[in-house]
């Protein structure tokens, strides 16, 4: 990983406002913010590591655990709860045997809360692996269930 | 056969890729394009022919026969002809769904780049002048006037000077920023250049949220491919992390900077020591996307349209439980019924409106009572409420407005930065009470608790009692004693009181509109649907569920 940000602030510069598009590389080359590599991030930008560390636990998209092999982020705002969400968020943590916002014990899921998608006529909505899916109902988490297993 | 499919991402989460990708195998020249902006012919596909576009949707990929030989069922003839799109006034989204996004000539041809040429002829304050004549406020929920802010930054003194724009759409019930970054980015790319003319700014900033990749990509495709033209002025995206804070603007500038989106208490305004300390045009997407029609048509133009202070149009964004969805621009003054009930068609589940939320999770729930307010920034404020990003999420019957308040508090609890006591702590609070009263009131008799059970989470371990502590010793006695969790008055009444207390305190007392409007949503509630409380209907507003239906 070491050399990896290093690479990259070689590249982008090293500067503190280049704290967030780090975390965001970082955590798309290995997954998630570990908390090994804050102490590293810290040095490279010239940084307090309680400073990335309070930058890494403020934003919800910043992992510090692993996520599951597959990731549906299903809405909860307003506009998806107008159109049944909270029923769907109900039957698809039974249907993919999580809770919202947990991870299987088997690694194959994360279902996470969104709190939205700006697709607000056409809820409830989730994002499958980055993929948006709109109009969910039971066939759709039947579909998706279908895909984690796969 | 030239065919038209929309890559917006509400299009795409319907299907529209499957669409593209079976017209392109049938041996179609497919074009993407942004969304029209209804979603209830979504995937939509437009096919060239001699009498002009002819759309049809909503269709499949098995479709792909019956479009190209006309005998789809749902033809739909000219899309701008149909109702829906042909009451609209569309300044600002006059190319989405319309044009190939990207392209450079797309956007040219139709009468793009007119507005930024038209202002390099003028003088920065000329330009500036021009804003302020049109009547320009705020499209991000404040409705600030737009040319104030500009006149601001260009009259402090030298220097480095940025323009960022704050697309961090995180409303629920609102998309019209994602789908003009997505359906037509060179249009605010144009804003930001006429207001980096306007200013002396050298640097723009994008801040987009993660929650949409599409138009993260779009605009920095956009941004890379027009480059040249707005040159020696730079732009440059930068992704949000998810929090929807960062939609606050100096949280945003914050998050810019590499902090955590903590929100800077005012003055100093952004406008003076704003982006790294130096004077910034913070501005929404909305509102930097209406000026190259300003500056190419004309203030007066603008202007010309309206009701009231609230001059132009809106991108009114229609949502939640509607049977035609979409984006409709319009000038200011249509009222909410016409909106909900005229063009939105009622509610998608086909049972009566009972309520809609305006501006998204900080704005009003109103009741069809309410459907004459026109939509314009005094008339909303009036009234308790706000416009905010113009985004209207219907709801049906079946609400539980209750639960909906609670909601509102759960949200201001999960996305509070942390920074002021109202917010951070008071929205915890609000959601016991809420959950205090959603436990007392009447019904559903199935799962109501023994009133003497209702325990209280966390906050009650302090006032367990330590057998040592007389209760009415001294003050912090007499303290501890009151706060005993057994001598709470858990009755509706009190613990109504308490939250409209509450909300008092959130309201004057958070340091931005996260805690300061928390309350909108909550009080309005409470004000036009009392009985699902387990009050009964206030005098004031009765008699609401009638009305209704």
């Amino acid at each position: 990983m070491e050399e990896f940000i290093e690479g990259w602030t070689a590249r982008h510069g090293a500067t503190r406002d280049q704290l967030l598009p780090l975390l965001h590389a970082v955590q798309e080359e290995a997954g998630y913010v570990q908390d090994a590599v804050v102490p590293v991030i810290a040095r490279a930008l010239n940084l307090s590591r309680a400073d990335v560390h309070g930058v890494v636990t403020f934003y919800h998209d910043f992992r510090r655990t692993p996520a599951g092999r597959h990731v549906v982020k299903l809405c909860r705002a307003e506009s998806c709860q107008a159109r049944g969400g909270a029923a769907i968020e109900a039957a698809a943590a039974q249907r993919l045997g999580v809770a919202m916002g947990e991870t299987r014990g088997d690694g194959a899921v994360s279902l996470e809360p969104v709190y939205c998608l700006g697709l607000c006529a056409v809820g409830p909505n989730a994002l499958v692996d980055g993929r948006p899916m709109a109009r969910i109902d039971a066939a759709a988490l039947d579909r998706i269930a279908a895909e984690v297993a796969a | 056969m030239k065919i038209y499919v929309s890559r917006d991402m509400a299009s795409v989460a319907l299907g529209a890729d499957d669409v593209a990708k079976a017209f392109a195998d049938a041996g179609c020249e497919v074009i993407r394009t942004g969304s029209r902006g209804l979603f209830s012919i979504e995937p939509l596909v437009e096919m060239e022919t001699a009498d002009g576009r002819i759309g049809y949707g909503p269709v499949g990929p098995w479709d792909v026969a019956a479009v190209l030989d006309g005998s789809h069922p749902n033809r739909l003839g000219a899309v701008d002809q149909l109702s829906f799109f042909a009451g609209q006034q569309r300044f600002t989204f006059a190319r989405c769904g319309v044009i190939d996004p990207v392209s450079l000539t797309d956007y040219a041809a139709q009468d793009g780049w007119k507005g930024l040429d038209a202002a390099r002829t003028m003088t920065p304050q000329a330009v500036v002048d021009a804003v302020k004549v049109s009547g320009l406020r705020g499209r991000g929920g404040a409705g600030f006037p737009t040319g104030i802010k500009w006149q601001t930054v260009l009259d402090a003194p030298t220097g480095d000077k940025y323009i960022v724009c704050n697309a961090d759409e995180g409303d629920s019930g609102t998309f019209a920023d994602r789908m003009l970054m997505e359906g037509d980015p060179y249009c605010l790319i144009e804003g930001m250049a006429i207001a980096a003319h306007a200013v002396g700014g050298t640097q723009g900033y994008i801040y987009i949220r993660s929650e949409y990749p599409f138009a993260i990509y779009t605009m920095r495709l956009a941004i890379e491919r027009s480059a040249h033209l707005i040159a020696p002025f730079t732009l440059e995206v930068r992704e949000g992390a998810g929090a929807y804070v960062c939609g606050e603007e100096t949280a945003l500038l914050d998050s810019i900077e590499g902090k955590r989106g903590q929100v800077r208490a005012k003055p100093p305004l952004p406008a003076l020591k704003g982006l790294f300390g130096q004077p910034t045009v913070i501005n929404n997407v909305l509102s930097l996307a209406a000026v190259p029609f300003i500056l190419a048509e004309g203030a007066e133009a603008y202007a010309a349209v309206g009701f009231g202070r609230s001059r132009g149009t809106m991108p009114v964004q229609l949502a939640g439980n509607v049977r035609y969805g979409g984006l409709y621009e319009i000038g200011f003054g249509i009222t909410l019924g016409e909106l909900v009930n005229d063009i939105g068609g009622g509610t998608a589940s086909g049972r009566p409106v009972r309520a809609v939320q305006v501006g998204g999770p900080l704005g009003a729930y109103f009741p069809p009572s309410m459907f004459h307010l026109p939509f314009d920034y005094e008339s909303f404020a009036a009234a308790g409420g706000l416009i905010g990003h113009a985004g209207i999420t219907v709801f049906d019957d079946s609400v539980d407005m209750a639960h909906m308040a609670r909601f509102a508090m759960e949200f201001c609890a999960a996305e509070s930065c942390g920074k002021c006591t109202p917010c951070r702590i008071g929205s915890t609070r609000g959601v016991e009470i809420v959950d205090r009263i959603m436990a007392a009131r009447p019904t559903p008799p199935s799962v109501m608790p023994a009133k003497a059970g209702i325990s209280l989470p966390e906050g009650g371990a302090e006032e367990k009692g330590d057998p040592s502590v007389r209760w009415d010793d001294g003050v912090l006695g007499k303290a501890l004693y009151s706060r005993s969790p057994a001598r709470i008055d858990t009755s509706i009444d009190a613990q109504t009181t308490l939250l409209r207390n509450l909300c008092d305190t959130m309201k004057y007392g958070s340091l931005c509109a996260l805690g300061g409007f928390t309350p909108y949503p909550v009080l309005s509630a409470l004000d036009y649907f009392p009985e699902d409380f387990g009050a009964s209907p206030s005098p004031n507003f009765a008699p609401l569920k009638e009305a209704a239906e």
